[in-house]
């Protein structure tokens, strides 16, 4: 049994109720669309590109609150990033929210709130939708990406 | 106990309505859910099953199990028996004129697609008209745009107010001498709406239209007299009806569905095969290609006994004051709004809360035992006429109790106070 505060903790509604990078690029050197057609989740993603950084990353649309916080926390975390150290982030960040064992997450900082996530499989999309948007701009086929 | 329950508990029984005893019926709904006793509030997705349903199934499978209308040994005439007594029953239930106009499909969702393709794909032309509502399940919108791109038919829409409501006068509108389908849904599976399907089958038939009524909803709150609506069509989903899944009916006039060519072909709807050509069965048989969802059906007939025993007089009633009384509990949640306040609506409660998305409501209020649906509702033109992505619904059978429903809006308090 899973207590709703192990999903729901402060730094996520914190997130969810005045997200941060939350905004359009009007110049953005890529965007993508993320889509969940389960419960209607959309958003965007807005990111600059300096050579092999990110160096501004951006998103809206409207979500569930786990998707909402995801996307501000990935936003935060991912800005002056590689490209290559994005992938790195995405796939621990993968592992945070979907395997069972315990896992060293003191590398990921605030992005290791989510991993409550774990408790509600039902929700684990929600909060992956964002990064398999982001992965999908950087290296993907340009095709938006949706849950299904 | 506090005054709200002991309010509540006063109420159960009030109306003479044992629902202590009902609640036996049901062994699904005496489990914990993380921690919690269940507390079922998703009957607009599906119904829970009484038992004389389950050992309805049980039986045959154990005693009788055989494939029907084909056999000479007693099992098999058994079981064609129990099939053909569930056919009867429903012929009763809906009071068709002829066992003929009881055709067995996989639910409400083949029903419709039967009829827009057997009935629509050969009377319709480019010429010709469907009207349809804003408040209709995909289900009931999906086999029309079907339709329209295999006949260049056009396809309309009837809408509906704040309330959701259906707009007669915009319906009367549509309505011309082109009109040769209105398929319109007897109560709204996202809204709870009850739609006056009397006054829109007579304004169809006016024109000379044919209408198809999608009663996936309607079955297990109303009583449904397709002779005295005289409707066309009607469709409906057992396992809305406490019967199991995978089973359903199509009613139709008999003088139409003699007309309609098979929907597919098959074992059980043929008289006679030769490798050139095929003599069609009798009605109803000639819709029921392939061996049928036989347990599921006698699970059906099952089901509308139980349902008869209650009496849907009964139960509308008594889910007509669960709905009162929730209504009245929710209405005091500040930033809580109704979707769907439809004068005749009923048991759905649907709503949004204030900065609150609807998943995290449902995810909320599951880890409290209760299930709702969050989301769409297969209803997405629905949500798009109200301007929101989803909504939660909380959507009640007889066999909820008004404690339940404490329970529920003590849960939607407890959204808000996580999200504070
Ligand atoms: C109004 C309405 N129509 C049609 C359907 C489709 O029923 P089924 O999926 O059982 O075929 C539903 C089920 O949700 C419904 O609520």
């Amino acid at each position: 049994m899973f207590d709703i505060k192990d999903l729901y903790q402060e730094v996520i509604v914190d997130h969810n109720r005045s997200p941060r990078n939350f905004r359009v690029i009007a110049d953005a050197d890529k965007t993508m669309e993320g889509f969940n057609p389960l419960c209607g989740d959309k958003l965007k993603l807005y990111i600059k590109i300096d050579g092999q950084n990110i160096s501004d990353i951006a998103f809206d649309g409207t979500g569930c609150a786990i998707s909402v916080a995801s996307a501000s926390l990935m936003t935060d975390a991912m800005k002056g990033k590689s490209i290559d150290e994005a992938e790195t982030l995405f796939n621990n960040f993968h592992s945070l929210i979907t395997t069972e064992n315990e896992i060293d997450s003191d590398h990921l900082g605030k992005l290791a709130v989510l991993a409550g996530v774990k408790g509600f499989p039902a929700r684990v999309k929600c909060a992956s939708l964002c990064w398999h948007t982001l992965r999908s701009a950087l290296i993907g086929d340009d095709k938006p990406v949706t849950t299904e | 106990m506090n005054k709200k329950s002991n309010a509540a508990q006063q109420q159960n029984q009030s109306l003479g309505f044992d629902v202590k005893k009902i609640r036996n019926d049901f062994p699904i709904l005496h489990q914990i859910i993380n921690g919690k006793p269940l507390i079922y509030l998703d009957n607009a997705a599906t119904s829970q099953k009484p038992k004389n349903v389950l050992d309805a199934i049980e039986k045959y499978y154990r005693e009788y199990n055989s494939n029907i209308h084909r056999g000479v040994h007693t099992l098999s005439e058994n079981a064609t028996e129990a099939y053909e007594l569930a056919r009867l029953k429903i012929k009763n239930f809906i009071n068709t004129r002829s066992n003929k106009e009881v055709i067995f499909v996989r639910g409400a969702t083949e029903a419709i697609n039967l009829v827009a393709q057997s009935f629509g794909r050969n009377s319709l032309n480019e010429n010709d008209e469907i009207i349809i509502t804003e408040l209709e399940h995909h289900a009931n919108i999906v086999p029309w745009q079907l339709l329209r791109e295999q006949t260049g038919a056009t396809l309309k829409f009837i809408p509906i107010n704040d309330n959701g409501e259906l707009i007669i006068e915009e319906y009367e509108k549509l309505l011309s001498k082109n009109t040769k389908i209105v398929a319109v849904g007897h109560i709204s599976n996202a809204l709870g709406t009850i739609n006056p399907i009397k006054t829109i089958i007579d304004m169809a038939h006016e024109y000379g239209a044919k209408v198809l009524i999608d009663g996936a909803q309607a079955t297990s709150h109303t009583s449904v007299d397709v002779q005295k609506l005289d409707c066309d069509f009607y469709a409906f989903s057992g396992h809305k009806v406490f019967a199991p899944t995978g089973v359903g009916v199509l009613y139709g006039k008999q003088a139409l569905l003699e007309e309609m060519p098979p929907y597919q072909g098959g074992g059980d709807m043929i008289k006679m095969v030769t490798m050139m050509e095929t003599q069609y069965n009798d009605l109803p048989y000639k819709f029921e290609a392939g061996t049928p969802n036989i347990s599921g059906t006698i699970g059906l007939g099952a089901a509308i006994d139980y349902v008869n025993e209650i009496g849907l007089e009964n139960i509308s009633q008594y889910e007509n004051e669960l709905l009162g009384y929730a209504n009245q509990l929710a209405s005091e949640i500040t930033g809580l709004k109704f979707i769907g306040t439809a004068k005749q609506k009923t048991s759905i409660l649907s709503f949004t809360l204030k900065g609150i998305h609807p998943h995290d409501i449902g995810t909320i209020l599951n880890n409290e035992g209760i299930a709702i649906r969050t989301g769409h509702h297969c209803a997405m033109p629905v949500m798009e006429r109200f301007k929101i992505p989803a909504t939660s619904r909380a959507s009640f059978a007889f066999y909820n109790t008004h404690e339940e429903i404490d329970a529920l809006i003590k849960a939607i308090d407890k959204c808000k106070k996580v999200f504070n």
